[in-house]
């Protein structure tokens, strides 16, 4: 069996800056990391692998230094890993990202034997869309199963998948045909360590660099910021409201008791109707 | 189950591991280098001034690749009291040169590359493994390392520590102490983040000019230890430190010393309007010559902070570290090519070549001075200052006291505060600095 | 929007023609979702958007339903009238009783080539979002995810604007040359629009080209989650929520106990989730929950972008800080500088006092 995981390789953004006066984030010295939703693919994926054989491919689209992120799911424990990379490819929206990675996918079928399943993440933490799981799948004309909680039947003879997926008010119990793609629910497994022997290997292995010719595009103006029907506009700060809170004056105001009750007093004054449907709610009403 | 074997497996990849690897892997050694961090450089924390000489001597063309963020043509001195700071600034345009001496570094960004010139050379890198054990044989020889990640032992002729100040591998197989609360400081450190041009402003600076302000003084509240501001290209860093055993004794923590030195009214305006975007806080071995172990025994060195090797006076660490980390690996090369066993008496080898070098000699020039700090802190780091600031102050300030009025006020607070003691603490700090 | 770096001036005002083919592109359209035959409500909420949109652009609103023949597809007709609606494209049939991928983006974009909506909504949720992705890349479209404005500008195009980059920023975002514009938008960030109990509107049934034996995913089972589970925290109308200022897990107790005093619900920043102090669904904000209540209380909460886009709804919010620079203090409407630790517990007495049996029968006296 062969899958591909697809991973991306974001800032970790908890620790992202925005530079005061020109509002632009400063990627300098920002720590890298694989999107964590795409950690739950490729672990799911890993343990199918372990449990009926064959290889996992690492796919990623994006600049050089992103093979650092193919290379750590190495360690985690993957065959093998294909960076997608190419200036044709920079400022791509999600349409045009599935574009190159579905074409990057068919190349990894022609190389390496054609997938079974592709895994995506839920989304990304910087892009935050999930959309980009859902358009390589239609682009590859795989069948689309979003939100998996968990795989509970896989069969290769007969080429078919059971899996329990998440939907707003419960769990669907699917069954479909491969190949298909998989985005996982985030917490729905545990990503493991791997083991020295993967370490080892991994600091060792290539990672295969494609540029746009490799995975076999002809057709550049489907890539990037020209293959991209989106466009940013604008970027902004949030703006402040007109005015800003009314604060609580503290030296009028000193214990906290009479802090509370102007407080109070500030909520019931700004919005009037609050202390009736407080009181009843309160009261349990 | 490994069966490779390796000539050395290098234990970190701070600036000693990295010096190590990068000479024995660029003479054609089979490297294996263990990192327990996520990469390179990110659990290490230094102010952080990088001395360009010492990395020249592995990596001579470094400054055309190095993420290296200002070279430093100004040093300012304070001593500090609540209230006040009475300074020494050098500053000079000769530091502006072709190959300048000292540069600020970020050690997230630049340990990660010096580990990478060292996979460019052939040592093979494995982070976020750390080594838990090193493992002997039936003699007490060294030969390998079992790591936190399952599967086998790795093996190779001889390990190399250069794990740090916490050493814990060379502590638990016995080869060194834990470092003990009075040999090491805690030192904690915030980068404010500024555009570079508010940076430049502030510390009248331009491109990638760059100052440092090491300060001592009441911000130590009576214990011995240093505060400093480094300029990096975006970012501000603020940090102080003081030994592990006086925080204990003071009942104080680094950070409280911290944000009183950061509201200090000559601090605050440096800093202002910031965003601080990292806290760290780590140790700095401050026992000095009379602290360092055993360098050396049958398949294994120590190297770095894991031996010691700081001078806490100049507060240079990164240095010695790159220094001794070089010279074993030197040391390491020669006994290979001579096909000689990894063992004690061929691995003395590196203790001589880092007795002859600097690294020995300066920390021996200043055995005395650990202690004598210590013992001299209220004086050193409360009483002097308050006397020095009375009197700038009365020398200073013009408020129609007569000037013979104002010198004895100044004389009287020297005498009544230490008496002649003065002189006799200027003599050995003298001594033990010279 | 995976890797999008704003465009340099150069692009974004290279807006050429709408090409030819997307000229007879007109209306606005909202997807109302359902399940199990019940309407989320997200689709009420993009309908009062959509209205708004509609009106600017002079353009009709419709409703697209999608489901198998049953009442509960004649129900979510007659209440995308009375939300705003002006007609409801009504696309039926069995294949469509549940929500599943292959038959519902087939009809919708079967839907979208026959009748060329201009604008396409859809809430975003598991369900629309999993459809949303496959609509636009059929379409080779632009979609553009988990909106917190919508406008139209000068030259009658959609202006989506979202949060961006995890940082402190907002962008927004154009679909240029390619119809229709598509955009989702999370629960409970657009106000509820009110209800004109019988307005009407015109029907347009469409019959979508489907057939069990053609669609190969099948469901086997669905499990709906017990009510019990979910928390009402969104639809709340008093919320009080505490951040990384309480310092701890035990002080957030503080939190708790003004909630209950209050009859309220209790949320917290991420954090505070990923801390592991509050479980995942009491967050609040970009990744959590959506929240529009009457009166909003945060304890130490910084008030980052992530968590203001969460909360902007809320009539009142009123915001507790140590630090009088804190974001937060640029969107609350009440604030006070002061330690949450030792506040919560005095607001937590006069609220109980305040509104105790005593004060409400004066009230409803
Ligand atoms: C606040 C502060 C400011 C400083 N300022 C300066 C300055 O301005 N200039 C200067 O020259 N020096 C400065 N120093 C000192 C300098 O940082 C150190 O001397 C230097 O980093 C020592 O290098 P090292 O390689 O020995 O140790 P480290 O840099 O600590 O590297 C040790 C490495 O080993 C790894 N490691 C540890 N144990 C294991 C294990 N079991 N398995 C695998 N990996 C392991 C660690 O993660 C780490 O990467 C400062 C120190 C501090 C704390
Ligand atoms: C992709 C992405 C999605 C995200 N999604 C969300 C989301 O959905 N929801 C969310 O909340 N965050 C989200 N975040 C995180 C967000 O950016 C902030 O990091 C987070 O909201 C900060 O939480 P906080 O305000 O509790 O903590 P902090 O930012 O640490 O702020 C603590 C505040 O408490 C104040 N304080 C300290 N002590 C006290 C005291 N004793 N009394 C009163 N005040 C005190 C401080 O002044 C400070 O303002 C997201 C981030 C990213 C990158
Ligand atoms: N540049 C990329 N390279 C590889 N995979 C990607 C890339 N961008 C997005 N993905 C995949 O698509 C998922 C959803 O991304 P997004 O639509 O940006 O939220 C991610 O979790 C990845 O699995």
């Amino acid at each position: 069996m062969h899958i591909v995981v697809c991973i991306k390789q974001v800032p970790d953004s908890a620790q992202i800056r925005v530079h005061p006066v020109t509002n632009t984030i400063m990627r300098q010295g920002v720590p890298t990391i694989i999107n964590p939703y795409d950690l739950f693919s490729l672990e799911e994926a890993l343990r199918l692998r372990d449990k009926f054989g064959g290889e996992v491919t690492v796919l990623t689209m994006g600049p050089p230094m992103a093979a650092d992120s193919l290379r750590k799911a190495l360690t985690i424990g993957a065959d093998r890993a294909v960076l997608l990379t190419d200036r044709f490819f920079a400022g791509s929206d999600t349409l045009a990202t599935s574009f190159a990675l579905a074409q990057a996918i068919r190349k990894i079928g022609e190389e390496f034997g054609a997938p079974d399943i592709v895994f995506a993440g839920k989304q990304t933490i910087d892009g935050d869309t999930a959309q980009v799981g859902p358009g390589v799948a239609k682009r590859l004309d795989l069948l689309q199963l979003t939100y998996v909680s968990a795989i509970s039947g896989l069969d290769l003879e007969d080429k078919s998948i059971t899996i329990e997926r998440r939907s707003e008010g419960g769990v669907q119990i699917l069954k479909t045909r491969l190949p298909c793609l998989v985005t996982m629910l985030e917490g729905s497994n545990v990503v493991r360590r791997g083991r020295i022997e993967d370490a080892l290997r991994a600091a060792r292995a290539d990672v295969v660099a494609w540029n746009a010719k490799d995975a076999g595009i002809e057709d550049v103006t489907k890539c990037g910021l020209r293959g991209s029907p989106t466009v940013v506009k604008r970027v902004f700060a949030p703006p402040p409201r007109a005015e800003k809170a009314a604060q609580i004056d503290l030296a009028v105001h000193k214990t906290p008791n009479d802090m509370a009750e102007a407080m109070i007093e500030a909520m019931f004054a700004h919005s009037p109707s609050l202390e009736g449907d407080m009181t009843k709610l309160a009261a349990g009403f | 189950m490994i069966d490779e074997k390796f000539d050395a497996i290098v234990i970190g990849a701070g600036h000693a591991g990295n010096a190590a690897a990068y000479t024995m892997a660029s003479r054609g050694m089979k490297v294996l280098q263990l990192e327990r961090g996520e990469y390179p450089g990110s659990k290490n924390v230094q102010g952080g001034i990088l001395y360009a000489d010492m990395l020249e001597k592995i990596i001579p063309d470094f400054r055309e690749e190095a993420p290296l963020e200002r070279h430093l043509i100004e040093q300012r001195f304070w001593f500090m009291t609540d209230r006040s700071h009475t300074g020494m600034h050098y500053r000079s345009d000769d530091f502006n040169e072709d190959r300048p001496n000292r540069y600020t570094i970020i050690r997230s960004q630049f340990d990660r590359w010096f580990a990478r010139q060292a996979q460019a050379k052939g040592a093979v890198l494995l982070s976020e493994t750390t080594a838990v054990e090193l493992i002997q044989d039936a003699y007490g020889k060294a030969v390998g390392v079992r790591t936190d990640r399952t599967g086998g032992v790795l093996h190779a002729d001889v390990v190399v520590l250069a794990e740090g100040v916490n050493g814990l591998l060379g502590a638990r197989a016995g080869l060194r102490e834990t470092p003990k609360p009075a040999h090491v400081a805690l030192a904690v450190k915030e980068m404010h983040f500024l555009p570079p041009e508010v940076i430049e402003a502030r510390f009248n600076l331009k491109g990638n000019e760059g100052a440092v302000i090491e300060a001592a003084g009441t911000i130590s509240q009576g214990m011995a230890g240093m505060g400093f501001i480094y300029t990096n290209k975006e970012s501000i860093s603020v940090g102080i430190g003081c030994l592990v055993s006086d925080f204990a004794e003071n009942k104080t923590s680094p950070s409280e010393l911290l944000d009183a030195f950061k509201k200090h009214p000559s601090v605050a305006p440096l800093i202002e309007g910031s965003e601080v975007k990292e806290y760290a806080a780590h140790l700095i071995p401050e026992g000095g010559y009379k602290a360092v172990p055993q360098t050396f025994g049958d398949g294994w060195v120590i190297c770095g902070d894991a031996a010691g090797l700081n001078n806490a006076v100049h507060r240079e660490g990164s240095n010695l570290a790159m220094t001794s980390g070089r010279l074993a690996g030197e040391a390491i090369f020669q006994i290979k090519s001579r096909r000689e066993k990894m063992n004690a008496e061929n691995l003395s080898l590196y203790r001589k070549y880092l007795d002859d070098s600097f690294v020995m000699k300066d920390l021996r020039k200043h055995k005395d001075m650990p202690a004598l700090l210590h013992t001299q802190a209220q004086n050193l780091f409360l009483t002097y200052p308050q006397l020095v600031s009375r009197a700038m102050e009365n020398f200073v300030r013009v408020d129609g006291t007569p000037k013979i009025e104002k010198e004895k006020d100044t004389f009287r607070a020297v005498r009544k505060a230490r008496g002649f003691g003065v002189i006799g603490d200027a003599v050995r700090l003298a001594l033990a600095w010279r | 929007m995976s890797e999008q770096k704003p465009a340099a001036g150069g692009r974004a005002s290279m807006k050429k023609e709408l090409p030819e083919k997307f000229r007879e592109y007109k209306h606005v359209w909202v997807f109302i979702e359902m399940e199990r035959g019940v309407v989320h409500p997200v689709s009420f909420e993009l309908l009062g958007e959509g209205r708004k949109l509609a009106d600017k652009l002079g353009v009709e609103l419709a409703g697209v339903v999608l489901g198998s023949g049953s009442e509960d597809v004649k129900h979510a007709a007659r209440e995308s009238f009375a939300y705003g609606a002006d007609l409801v494209y009504l696309v039926e049939h069995p294949t469509l009783a549940d929500y599943r991928n292959e038959p519902y983006s087939k009809a919708l974009t079967d839907l979208v080539n026959a009748h060329k909506p201009e604008i396409l909504l859809l809430g975003a949720t598991t369900l629309s979002r999993d459809l949303a992705g496959s609509v636009a890349t059929t379409l080779l479209t632009g979609l553009t995810a988990d909106c917190t404005e919508l406008n139209v500008d000068d030259d009658k195009s959609l202006a989506a604007t979202r949060p961006t980059f995890g940082g402190s920023l907002l962008c927004t975002i154009y679909t240029l040359n390619y119809r229709p514009q598509m955009a989702t938008v999370r629960p409970r960030v657009m106000r509820m629009p009110e209800r004109i109990e019988g307005r009407a509107g015109r029907i347009v049934p469409f019959a979508p080209d489907l057939d069990e034996a053609n669609i190969i995913t099948k469901i086997l089972r669905f499990l709906p989650d017990r009510e019990s589970r979910k928390s009402n925290l969104a639809f709340a109308d008093v919320v009080v929520a505490g951040g990384m200022g309480l310092q701890n897990a035990e002080n957030f107790q503080l939190v708790r106990n003004l909630a209950a005093t209050l009859g309220a619900e209790f949320g917290c920043s991420r954090p505070m989730v990923q801390k592991g102090w509050v479980s995942a669904d009491r967050q609040i904000g970009q990744t959590g929950k959506t929240i529009r209540p009457k009166l909003y209380i945060a304890a130490g909460i910084s008030g980052a972008i992530q968590h203001r886009v969460g909360v902007e709804g809320a009539d009142l919010i009123v915001a507790i800080n140590t630090d009088k620079n804190a974001p937060i203090f640029d969107f609350a409407h009440i604030g006070i500088t002061t330690d949450a630790i030792r506040f919560l517990p005095a607001l937590t007495e006069a609220f109980r006092q305040r509104l105790s049996p005593h004060s409400k029968d004066r009230l409803a006296g």
